[in-house]
């Protein structure tokens, strides 16, 4: 029992911090942008497929190809941003949700008629290391480590950088920091494709251990919800640690329970997050 | 103004996903017609009867889950049509030709589509004869149809038991029913080593895989086994974490269970990368999937049952001493076409969709019509043996067009990593390799 509880938080640890890398993206359009980016999922989708074509076609090492795919992240936030986001950026939230999810609709339409909803995997691996009763795929366990070195590079932009300082102002006030000189159409315009970019550094990294299809974003734009929930909307760095939260859950409530609770229970934990502390267990009480 | 702007962009966004769906919608509804191979002009065929030109009907999941398997079948299919209009069509006593034509659509592996599209391919397409779409969930839904509408449904590719026992009496089943896929990796375990105690069984939430893991634990159980591991995932999975360190803690002699390719395969992958040590693992359905070896090292030793294999021995020899009917090409001479016109070796899947077409090109020689009423008085009565093996039909109430007579053989991938090889290790009258035991 022990042995399986170990070996379990470490599965748990390490997918969490992966998926906190993509929850950071949605909270972090969320906390600058004020938009709900329905197309979170859809993104995370075609950056395993972008990764695919540069590791099966080009014959790009995966984690070569990773920063082609981040960077074609934020190339596509800039692009979603101007088409469709900018436009409802001051609209009432019901537009910019419906934009977002418009766009979900035509990438998940021309990519399903492009790739089909048939499954890909990237036929790649490093072997496995095995500690005591824990044995990880070394895939898994790089992954983990470029999470956390994604969650230390947006920190550092967000918090010593100039126009990490814009950022945050903007999120802020706005109003205040254009009179403060701080122009912030492209403030929100870089916000929105550093999202999508963390999307898309989140579905390559998860494309290098499970195999995927051009729905898979879905689920993770799910838990992204629930992440974004349990740190505190907005709150990039507590994404990270709710991503973790969600993690140890996945991997721990199948050891007392058959793995089928384990939605409905991150769920009743969404639901429950919600009403006694909407703010989230990492962000400031309201 | 400018909220009128935004809003009507916003529509008009809305609108082009509209559109983008429709088409996209569009595009897999449209019906694929695969024509005869050769023209198709009544009354121009030799013989005094002229030519009868029949619809064969059928679904194929060209995109979704089980897009490998249901591809596969799908060839089949298509090679035994091209076989017979090649020779000529079926031949009635009166000398009258019938030729076979294909209407067929994509069910991307949902089930939700399938009941729309048969009725279809009934009502529009006016299809003579039905084959099953791949996967128990869909033809369960699709023979609904067939049923309702009086047409004759030959499944491939669908195996749960429970499908045949609706009281449905215009379906019949190609396969070896799902109730026995994992029977006989017991008894191979038995066979191998009388010590193994524990089974964990991990297996899809589907209709095929639930019933075969229903029946599994029945039989294990009763043989004395201890299940130690009982759990289903649900279809898409991708990360078996959960399950696999699930069974590690058990410390199992054997794992079986899976569900479809995609799944299994991953799922094998996945207990290789966990350096998990059971003495044998027996999935279903994805181990006999010449693909399957793709995984790598994850594919070594696995075990999985399959309905057909090109090793088999089944021989037009084989049915004269067994006294029963031959019909259609040799083992030989179906592999060496498959692989000429498709450029892969076939798999189960894909001699299941022939063998589905000879069971139906059985019925209609044998009826000597192509009334469904007398076809399907000929298949309640038939007893043939194919390349595929032999099939006879239960012709009972309570689970008509049940399989009864056809049998399994299990797989194994033996040798090593880049140069493996699939042998048939069970039963041992099939064998073409000693298993390998334990597996790692």
């Amino acid at each position: 029992m022990v042995d399986q509880l170990v070996a379990s938080l470490v599965d748990g640890l390490l997918i969490g911090l992966v998926y906190g890398v993509a929850a950071m993206g949605l909270t972090l359009i969320w906390g600058v942008v004020e938009v709900i980016n329905l197309a979170h999922g859809a993104i995370i989708a075609l950056a395993m497929f972008g990764l695919y074509y540069l590791v099966s076609w080009a014959g790009l090492n995966p984690y070569i190809a990773l920063p082609f795919v981040a960077l074609g992240g934020l190339l596509l936030g800039y692009v979603v941003y101007a088409i469709a986001v900018q436009r409802v950026i001051d609209a009432p939230p019901l537009a910019s949700l419906l934009a977002t999810f418009a766009v979900n609709m035509i990438i998940i339409g021309t990519a399903t008629t492009i790739f089909t909803t048939s499954p890909y995997s990237i036929t790649f691996g490093l072997g496995s290391l095995s500690a005591g009763p824990v044995t990880v795929p070394a895939t898994r366990i790089v992954a983990s480590f470029a999470s956390v070195a994604v969650a230390a590079g947006l920190y550092f932009f967000l918090y010593r950088s100039g126009t990490g300082r814009s950022i945050r102002a903007v999120a802020n006030n706005r109003a205040a920091a254009e009179l403060m000189g701080i122009p912030s159409g492209r403030v929100l315009a870089l916000s929105f494709g550093i999202g999508t970019m963390l999307a898309a550094a989140a579905g390559a990294l998860i494309a290098t251990f499970f195999p995927f299809t051009i729905l898979s974003g879905e689920s993770y734009q799910l838990k992204s919800f629930v992440i974004v929930v349990l740190g505190g909307l907005g709150n990039p760095m507590g994404a990270l640690l709710g991503g973790l939260v969600l993690g140890i859950l996945e991997g721990l409530v199948p050891v007392f329970t058959s793995p089928s609770w384990t939605p409905v229970i991150e769920f009743l934990l969404f639901v429950a997050i919600l009403l006694v502390r909407p703010s989230g267990l990492f962000g400031q009480r309201t | 103004m400018s909220r009128i702007g935004h809003v009507s962009r916003v529509v008009g966004v809305l609108l082009g996903a509209g559109v983008l769906a429709a088409c996209q919608g569009g595009a897999s509804t449209a019906p694929s017609t695969a024509a005869a191979s050769q023209p198709v002009a009544s009354g121009s065929a030799g013989g005094g009867g002229g030519t009868k030109s029949v619809v064969i009907g059928f679904t194929v999941a060209q995109t979704g889950a089980t897009n490998v398997e249901s591809v596969r079948q799908q060839h089949g299919l298509e090679l035994w049509m091209e076989d017979v209009n090649n020779a000529g069509g079926i031949r009635l006593s009166d000398g009258t030709s019938v030729m076979l034509s294909a209407k067929s659509y994509d069910d991307e592996s949902n089930t939700d589509r399938v009941q729309s599209l048969y009725t279809t391919l009934i009502n529009e397409d006016k299809a003579d004869f039905l084959i099953s779409p791949y996967s128990s969930g869909l033809a369960d839904a699709a023979a609904v149809i067939a049923e309702q509408n009086g047409k004759i449904m030959i499944t491939a590719g669908a195996a749960s038991d429970s499908t045949y026992m609706k009281g449905f009496t215009q379906v019949y089943q190609t396969y070896t029913p799902a109730s026995h896929y994992l029977t006989g990796a017991a008894d191979l375990l038995k066979s191998l080593d009388t010590s193994a105690q524990k089974i964990a069984i991990v297996h899809e939430n589907d209709k095929f895989s639930t019933d075969v893991a229903n029946a599994l634990t029945s039989y294990a159980t009763s043989e004395g086994y201890d299940i130690v591991v009982d759990e289903g995932y649900d279809t898409g999975t991708t990360d078996f974490a959960a399950f696999i360190n699930k069974i590690s803690a058990a410390s199992p002699d054997a794992i079986m269970g899976g569900g479809h390719f995609a799944d299994g395969s991953t799922f094998a992958k996945q207990l290789f990368e966990k350096g998990v040590n059971a003495k044998m693992i027996a999935l279903l359905v994805a181990p006999p999937e010449p693909t399957f070896a793709d995984i790598g090292d994850g594919a070594q030793g696995v075990v999985g049952p399959s309905q057909w294999e090109p090793t088999v021995k089944f021989s037009e020899a084989a049915a004269q001493s067994a006294n029963l009917t031959w019909i259609g090409p040799s083992v030989d001479e179906f592999v060496s076409s498959y692989m000429a016109k498709y450029n892969e070796e076939p798999s189960y899947h894909s001699a299941g969709g022939y063998a589905a077409g000879l069971i139906l090109q059985a019925g209609i020689q044998a009826a000597d019509s192509i009334d469904t009423a007398k076809v399907r008085q000929a298949l309640d009565g038939l007893d043939l043996m194919t390349f595929f093996g032999r099939t006879k039909f239960d012709i009972t109430a309570e689970s008509h067009g049940l399989q009864v007579a056809h049998d399994m053989v299990y797989i194994q991938w033996q040798g090593s990593s880049g140069s493996l090889e699939k042998q048939v290790v069970w039963p041992e009258a099939a064998q073409t390799a000693q298993p390998k035991y334990p597996l790692r």
